[in-house]
């Protein structure tokens, strides 16, 4: 404790701090899903339906993990929905007329989603034209060139190997030896994490905080992995929402990139004042969401085995919906990748658990807008206690 | 100390317009308020002092209803009738208006609109805009504003700004005035006018609550004041009985020795900074600064002074790269020439910017400590392009414990600090960065005295390890007691150098007006 001063010691106990706004949106899911097991008889928990629900949500879950990087950075992405069917239906037109493989046609999906969001970051970044202005106009855009380049036909009867992505499972056994790697290298880097701070004098949590995080963390993955093995296995799609979802958790949490785009969020001119970049920041932004965008195009097509004219359509609106039921502010400069991916869940929980019990599909409608605005009601509320 | 006796409750003659007794208003288990007592006589000024967080602003929101009845204990006479306000309407109604340290103006809207939102004359079914215009003039002939009613507000300078926030508030007949800072953004000028106003408002029967940090405003103009500490009343008194030293050893509780903790440097002759002929132009193209020429050695505190407006703050935010036009003239930073494009560049030059405005341009008010003061020197807590949480954790500890920030702890969202503690993380995060030259813009803007001090010092030690200093400081005695070499601007140029011997209020002013020479 080389440096610490005792007055700050004494003010900075760590405490376990109840993060309200996560521990509400966890609740929330979980009264969601009561209501809806007890509904369906049980029906809605089954390894079956869990399965169903974590493909179902993927599209979703891949577009608002890129929509909180652009709604952190001040901005808003009302084209994604076209994007996803304009890299879509482009990847099963390469496949279905021009006969591409699939790793080509999907690297085409991602490479031509990311020039999208360059074009649209350059207006936004360089042009200063309003991102809702913008994307309004890219979800217009690219729309109609989807329809002119289809011919407004669907495109369907991919290869095998492209409908996989949308349709396959992992096996059990990787699964459960990825769980297992997951939950060593937890505990390797809560230990790693702690040894550092004890070694600068750090304050620590108490080893039962750290140590119990893990244990519930390690329990859930287990949990989960068990349900969707007792199906077919991990489905492909919710996998890669996973390897996504990690890398920017890694990628808001652990660097510089990520760190900026909250300070741009929060306050633009302090960070330019910092000597943050935010044009070529606000660029990079766009173009990640444009290559996620891709990435979601490639998965709806998969899992369809069908590409349209209408697909996609209205997503960037559920893509929104999550990130906002998951905390991130409009206002920018606040937000997480967990709350986006708890956020698409509960969105696709209410999809999935309403049809279950035979509601018209209206009612889901109905609803989803209402649970939005409860969500960001409760927020506000929180924040003022 | 305490002059209960004059006050003593609602007796019969007494000339007391307000009276709020015990007042105790607690958050969270936290007392804000401890028994206050505060009470304000019919026609006068009384000023409200104590450091930031000594309950000024709780008690003024207590007073006007923003914390309602039921929230606090204590009770609150008006004209010795006990009132329990439930908002800020019925304090409102009652006589009691508040106007804000931050202007709460409508830029887009006219002058004639802003002072009437929320009048009933705004609420009639069709708008009778030629009584709103003839009210609007009454009004602002009232502060004595000789302004088309139709201009919008946005176009007005801040001082001007703030005299119709004035008039806004007398439209609505308060007997009892709160003013929260009202000159911490006004010139010299503007604040002489404002002055007039209030001893105008004095004689006409209005009371007015003064709060401020600038004491030799409070001693000129208030008939008594109060003094908060720590949340209860220390002291009131009448304003012949005071002096700055009395009200600011009573509002720190310790005696102050001195207020500028200035102490004699060897000064190396080696220059960080040296500005020759520069001149820069807006991105408009219009001139802000000319021919400019100075500059600041090693561990060198060099005073920047002059009017608003003057264009010390454009030309600073310029040579750190922050302004878009065109510039001219050589800047070189420890001997060698540079061209500074982006406030990144400067920031690799060593350079350091800590802006007058901390909440705009300083801090990510919703990113807690740890991340703001890190936000520039963040490479210093990655491994491998990665950062490091214990590491980050760790150097925020660090330099907040140097700068002698008082939080909780380092999570705390930074918007919810106060002034003081604010202007610490934006030294902190400038700091980590071990600059080579700091220019400082009015650091000690509406921060209580102990917190001012407290940077003082660190500017002190800053300099004694050899760190250039530019400060920037509408306070003549702040400059004077804290600079080695004072540099005069006036209308985008340099009036005038003095050295620390030569400096003196009457010098530097003739300077800042224009009639000096580089001596």
């Amino acid at each position: 404790m080389a440096n610490a001063n005792p007055a700050m010691e004494k003010g900075s106990r760590l405490s376990f701090k109840l993060d309200l706004q996560s521990y509400t949106l966890i609740l929330a899911l979980i009264i969601i899903a009561i209501i809806f097991s007890v509904f369906t008889g049980g029906e809605f928990l089954s390894s079956r339906n869990l399965s169903n629900l974590f493909t179902q949500m993927s599209v979703i879950a891949v577009l608002a993990i890129g929509m909180t990087l652009v709604i952190v950075a001040g901005h808003i992405d009302l084209s994604v929905g076209s994007i996803v069917g304009l890299t879509g239906g482009i990847a099963a037109m390469l496949q279905v007329w021009q006969g591409w493989s699939t790793p080509l046609v999907v690297l085409a999906a991602i490479i031509i989603g990311a020039l999208i969001g360059l074009w649209q970051g350059w207006w936004v970044a360089y042009r200063a034209v309003p991102a809702f202005i913008v994307t309004l106009g890219g979800m217009l855009i690219f729309r109609g060139i989807l329809i002119g380049l289809s011919d407004g036909q669907t495109i369907s009867s991919l290869d095998p190997s492209f409908k996989n992505i949308g349709t396959k499972y992992l096996p059990y056994l990787p699964g459960y030896v990825i769980v297992a790697i997951a939950i060593v290298l937890l505990v390797a880097f809560t230990m790693n994490s702690r040894k550092s701070k004890k070694n600068m004098g750090l304050l620590l949590m108490p080893a039962m905080v750290d140590y119990g995080k893990v244990v519930i963390y390690s329990v859930i993955l287990i949990a989960i992995t068990y349900m969707l093995n007792r199906y077919y296995g991990v489905p492909v799609p919710f996998l890669i929402v996973i390897i996504v979802a990690l890398a920017f958790v890694f990628i808001t949490n652990k660097t510089a990139f990520g760190r900026r785009i909250y300070a741009i969020g929060g306050n633009p001119e302090a960070a330019a004042l910092s000597g943050i970049n935010i044009k070529k920041n606000t660029l990079s932004v766009f173009i990640i969401m444009g290559a996620l965008a891709g990435v979601a195009g490639v998965l709806l097509t998969a899992r369809l085995n069908a590409a349209t004219v209408s697909a996609g359509d209205s997503y960037e609106l559920d893509a929104i919906a999550a990130c906002v039921i998951g905390g991130t502010s409009l206002m920018g400069g606040k937000g997480k990748i967990i709350g986006a991916l708890i956020g698409a869940l509960i969105m696709a929980s209410i999809d999935n658990g309403m049809s279950m019990m035979n509601i018209g599909a209206f009612w889901q409608y109905i609803v989803k807008g209402l649970i939005l605005i409860l969500a960001v009601w409760v927020d506000i509320v929180s924040k003022n206690k | 100390m305490l002059r209960q006796v004059t006050y003593e409750g609602g007796g019969k003659m007494n000339d007391l317009v307000l009276e709020m007794k015990n007042i105790t208003k607690d958050f969270s288990g936290i007392k804000a308020l401890d028994n206050v007592t505060f009470s304000v006589r019919k026609g006068e000024i009384h000023a409200l002092c104590g450091e930031n967080g000594a309950g000024k602003s709780t008690l003024m929101k207590v007073l006007s209803g923003v914390y309602p009845s039921g929230t606090y204990s204590g009770s609150i006479f008006l004209n010795n009738k006990e009132m329990n306000f439930k908002n800020i309407k019925e304090s409102q109604d009652a006589g009691i208006t508040i106007i804000y340290q931050e202007l709460a103006l409508v830029g887009e809207m006219t002058v004639a609109e802003n002072l009437f939102i929320g009048h009933d004359l705004m609420r009639a079914p069709i708008i009778d805009w030629n009584e709103i215009y003839r009210q609007a003039i009454v009004a602002l002939k009232r502060v004595r504003l000789d302004i088309d009613p139709q201009t919008k507000v946005s176009d007005l300078t801040v001082g001007k700004q703030q005299l119709i926030e004035i008039a806004k508030a007398l439209t609505k007949q308060p007997e009892v005035l709160i003013l929260d800072e009202p000159t911490a953004a006004l010139t010299e000028s503007d604040v002489s006018i404002l002055i007039k106003l209030l001893n105008e408002l004095r004689d006409q029967g209005v009371s007015c609550i003064y709060i401020s940090h600038k004491l030799s405003e409070v001693l000129e103009l208030a008939d008594s004041v109060t003094i908060l500490r720590d949340g209860r009343t220390i002291s009131t008194d009448e304003i012949s009985e005071c002096s700055e030293e009395s009200i600011i050893t009573k509002m720190v509780g310790r005696e102050l020795t001195e207020l500028f903790p200035y102490e004699e440097r060897e000064i190396a002759n080696e220059e960080v900074l040296r500005v020759e002929n520069y001149t820069s132009y807006d991105k408009s193209g219009k001139k802000i600064v000319s021919d400019i020429n100075f500059n600041v050695k090693k561990g060198e505190i060099v005073g920047f002074s002059g009017l608003m407006g003057a264009g010390r703050s454009e030309l600073f935010i310029s040579l750190f790269g922050g302004m878009n036009g065109k510039k001219e003239g050589t800047v070189k930073i420890d001997g060698k020439t540079t061209n500074i494009k982006s406030p990144a560049n400067a920031i690799s030059e060593g350079l350091a910017y800590v802006s007058e405005d901390r909440k705009r341009y300083g801090l990510i008010l919703g990113m807690d400590i740890t991340k703001n003061t890190t936000l520039i020197a963040l490479n210093k807590v990655m491994k491998l392009n990665i950062i490091d949480k214990a590491l980050e954790v760790n150097a925020a500890q660090q330099i907040t414990e140097r700068m002698k920030l008082k939080a909780a702890n380092l999570d705390i969202e930074v918007g919810k600090l106060s002034g003081g503690n604010q202007q610490k993380i934006v030294l902190s995060k400038w700091i980590m960065n071990n600059p080579k030259l700091l220019i400082l813009d009015e650091p000690t803007r509406g921060i209580d005295v102990g917190a001012k001090y407290e940077i003082y010092k660190i500017i002190n030690e800053l300099a004694q390890q050899g760190v250039g200093i530019v400060l920037i400081s509408s306070e003549l005695p702040e400059v004077l007691g804290m600079s080695d070499r004072v540099i005069v601007m006036s209308e985008g140029k340099i009036t005038g150098e003095l050295s620390r011997k030569e400096a003196t209020q009457e010098k530097i002013m003739v300077c800042a007006t224009g009639g000096g020479s580089r001596g």
